[in-house]
């Protein structure tokens, strides 16, 4: 009670300043702990995206942020054709995930449920590989598909067959994601399927379901989280990539990404850039937004 | 035996690896029944009613359902259902969607499954506007009546359960009992149950099987179980008894070495060399109060104990350890550590084999 009547005193005197107002909001220990969290933040992402926010006003190709606002940057981003890049990122982030799920599902269910004790060697395969760079991992690939290169090569001298190489298309810019993201749709997604009782899904065989019924009543929807959770993570991973449409794909198609380095740097136009960049924000933030509308986490989980 | 068996089991075993949880039961359970299975942890019981279920398979032996063998038949095929003693509710599913599951499955109309629905939650006691509420959100005495409405919307020829009413406070568990009890009599289905508590088991059977390392080691009524135990085990699984190891002595008499006397008994059992004399304690008596018993002891009063509508009453005989309960109304009066004369009557006793 003196500690309070204390402090009331001191803020009430004019000596009180910023200095004193600062160590009374760091004395609660939840906002002393929190600290470096928010200085990081504060610094590493709030900082630079209100940079690039600013950045997105200025006028064509001038460095610096303190100049007359304009939205000349957007003029240009919705007349001219960056939309394409736009579908394209989108498109194959949206390939990517549902590819992903495909995959993912199965491992997932076995690593939950029916590994054993070969989960543990299963999963280190699975994170062994984000050891090594992924653009060396993806050069590797090329070497791969490659005229020439490992799998046309066996092919040619077990067949004699001579065969087109699959690189610098769609197809395998995508094959790359998938490759690169697996581990970050499977581990969410094995917790999503570990989540779902065994009781539950003798108790629906019980009543009748079949396998498939099971699936789609019982196991999935209570594996939602999992599986909505490494869908977003894959999904804005896969959006944001870069590398695997330089390496893989040529220059057979230009995602978002790709357009947002050339501003800033071959072009000189850092407004563009970020221009586009807030763009890519806005349509990946509501589409992130939405999803987590359509599939209420907690109504999930039973919680509400 | 008045109604056909519905339930046929034949030797019905089941190994995992070097362990048989289930060997060789043999039983049969009648049409209609309310059939019990009792047994401590680990005695096989819940494997027992996993294979009936169809959720595991017997290793050797034949589960026959109306004379047709069913061993290979899976749990979804089979016109049986389990009341899981997780209840294995469906979290992300309302009252009313987890009753009408199986009725989904079975792809009736939205109408006719929601009428089917609310009859069984009127049936049970569920208010009607639970049919919205989500199932995480209800009491657990609650959960049980939708878990076993859901079952009875399968609309199965027998009902599993696997002690469901184990993780349930005692007051709230006595009053389920009943309810089961009265809802086996109004849906006249068979009802198969399991626990390891025979009270419970006591309250709801028609017959009891006590299940021991496996085995069933006596089946019956309710009143044969509690008045004629076949051994050791099943008279000190029913609760608390005076039991003490007894062997045959010259000229047909029963000598207990403990004590160094010898006690009457009015029918000895062909063939009996030792085992144990049982004495539940309702049946021991204080002596000199008017009581007249044909085998005596004499010991010390050593505690009292209230259990309600009777006091019980440990009474210590060289060391030994005896109960004996009596009603309320007519307590017996002594001080502790009184000097007391207990004891019984010959037909009171039963003679129970290792």
């Amino acid at each position: 009670m003196a500690q309070l009547v204390d402090s009331t005193h001191r803020a009430g005197t004019p000596q009180a300043g910023l200095g004193v107002g600062l160590g009374r909001w760091i004395s609660v220990a939840g906002r002393r702990h929190s600290l470096p969290i928010l200085l990081l933040l504060l610094l590493g992402f709030v900082a630079p995206l209100l940079t690039i926010i600013g950045f997105s006003f200025m006028p064509p190709r001038t460095f610096s942020i303190w100049q007359w606002p304009t939205f000349e940057n957007y003029r240009v981003i919705f007349e001219e054709t960056f939309y394409t890049s736009f579908l394209w990122s989108l498109g194959m982030a949206v390939v990517t995930v549902a590819i992903l799920i495909a995959i993912c599902y199965p491992i997932a269910y076995g690593l939950a449920k029916t590994f054993g004790r070969w989960a543990n060697l299963v999963t280190l395969l699975m994170v062994l590989p984000l050891f090594v760079s992924e653009n060396v991992r993806l050069y590797g690939w090329v070497l791969f598909f490659i005229k020439g290169g490992v799998l046309l090569g066996t092919i040619k001298s077990l067949f004699a067959v001579e065969l087109d190489s699959i690189l610098f298309q769609p197809g395998t810019i995508i094959f790359g994601m998938v490759y690169v993201y697996l581990p970050f749709m499977l581990f969410p997604m094995t917790l999503g399927v570990s989540m779902v009782p065994r009781d539950l899904v003798d108790a629906a065989n019980d009543l009748g379901a079949s396998r498939l019924q099971i699936f789609r009543e019982v196991e999935l929807p209570l594996a939602m989280p999992g599986v909505v959770i490494g869908s977003l993570l894959t999904f804005v991973l896969a959006v944001g990539a870069i590398a695997e449409a330089k390496v893989l794909g040529g220059q057979s198609v230009i995602p978002v990404t790709h357009d947002i380095e050339i501003a800033f740097t071959y072009a000189q136009n850092w407004p563009l850039g970020a221009g586009i960049s807030v763009m890519l924000i806005l349509i990946v933030g509501a589409l992130v937004l939405a999803v987590l509308r359509r599939f209420d986490l907690d109504r999930i989980l039973g919680r509400r | 035996m008045a109604q056909p068996s519905i339930l046929d089991l034949k030797g019905v075993t089941k190994q995992f690896g070097g362990l048989t949880a289930v060997d060789h039961i043999d039983l049969q359970v009648r049409e209609g029944e309310f059939f019990t299975i009792v047994g401590p942890s680990g005695s096989g019981k819940t494997t027992l009613l996993r294979m009936l279920a169809g959720m595991d398979t017997p290793t050797d032996g034949d589960i026959l359902l109306k004379g047709e063998r069913i061993n290979d038949v899976p749990a979804n095929k089979r016109p049986t259902c389990m009341v899981f003693q997780s209840l294995a509710l469906f979290p992300h599913r309302t009252v009313g969607e987890n009753i009408e599951f199986p009725l989904k499955i079975r792809g009736e109309a939205p109408a006719a499954r929601r009428q089917r629905c609310l009859q069984l939650m009127r049936q049970l006691r569920l208010p009607e506007n639970y049919y919205a509420k989500n199932v995480t959100k209800c009491s657990g005495g609650e959960r049980q009546r939708v878990a076993l409405a859901r079952a009875l919307a399968y609309d199965p020829q027998i009902l599993f359960f696997d002690e469901p009413l184990s993780a349930i406070d005692y007051k709230l568990r006595k009053t389920l009992e009943k309810e089961l009890k009265d809802i086996h009599r109004e849906t006249g289905k068979t009802f198969i149950y399991i626990t390891h508590s025979l009270e419970e088991a006591m309250v709801m059977s028609d017959r009891i099987g006590v299940m021991r390392a496996g085995k069933l080691v006596q089946v019956g009524t309710p009143n044969e179980i509690y008045t004629a135990p076949k051994d050791k085990f099943v008279s000190e699984f029913m609760g608390e008894v005076n039991l003490f190891d007894v062997r045959l002595g010259e000229g047909g008499k029963l000598v207990s070495d403990t004590f160094g006397t010898n006690f009457s008994i009015s029918a000895l059992p062909a063939g009996f060399r030792q085992g144990y004399l049982v004495i539940r304690p309702e049946f021991m008596r204080f002596v000199g109060d008017g009581e007249e018993v044909e085998n005596l002891l004499t010991g010390k009063l050593y505690n009292e104990y209230e259990l309600g509508s009777r006091i019980q009453y440990q009474v210590r005989v060289d060391g030994h350890m005896f109960l004996l309960e009596r009603l309320r109304q007519r307590p017996f009066r002594g001080e502790l550590d009184d000097d007391v004369v207990i004891g019984w009557n010959a037909k009171d006793s039963i003679l129970v084999a290792e």
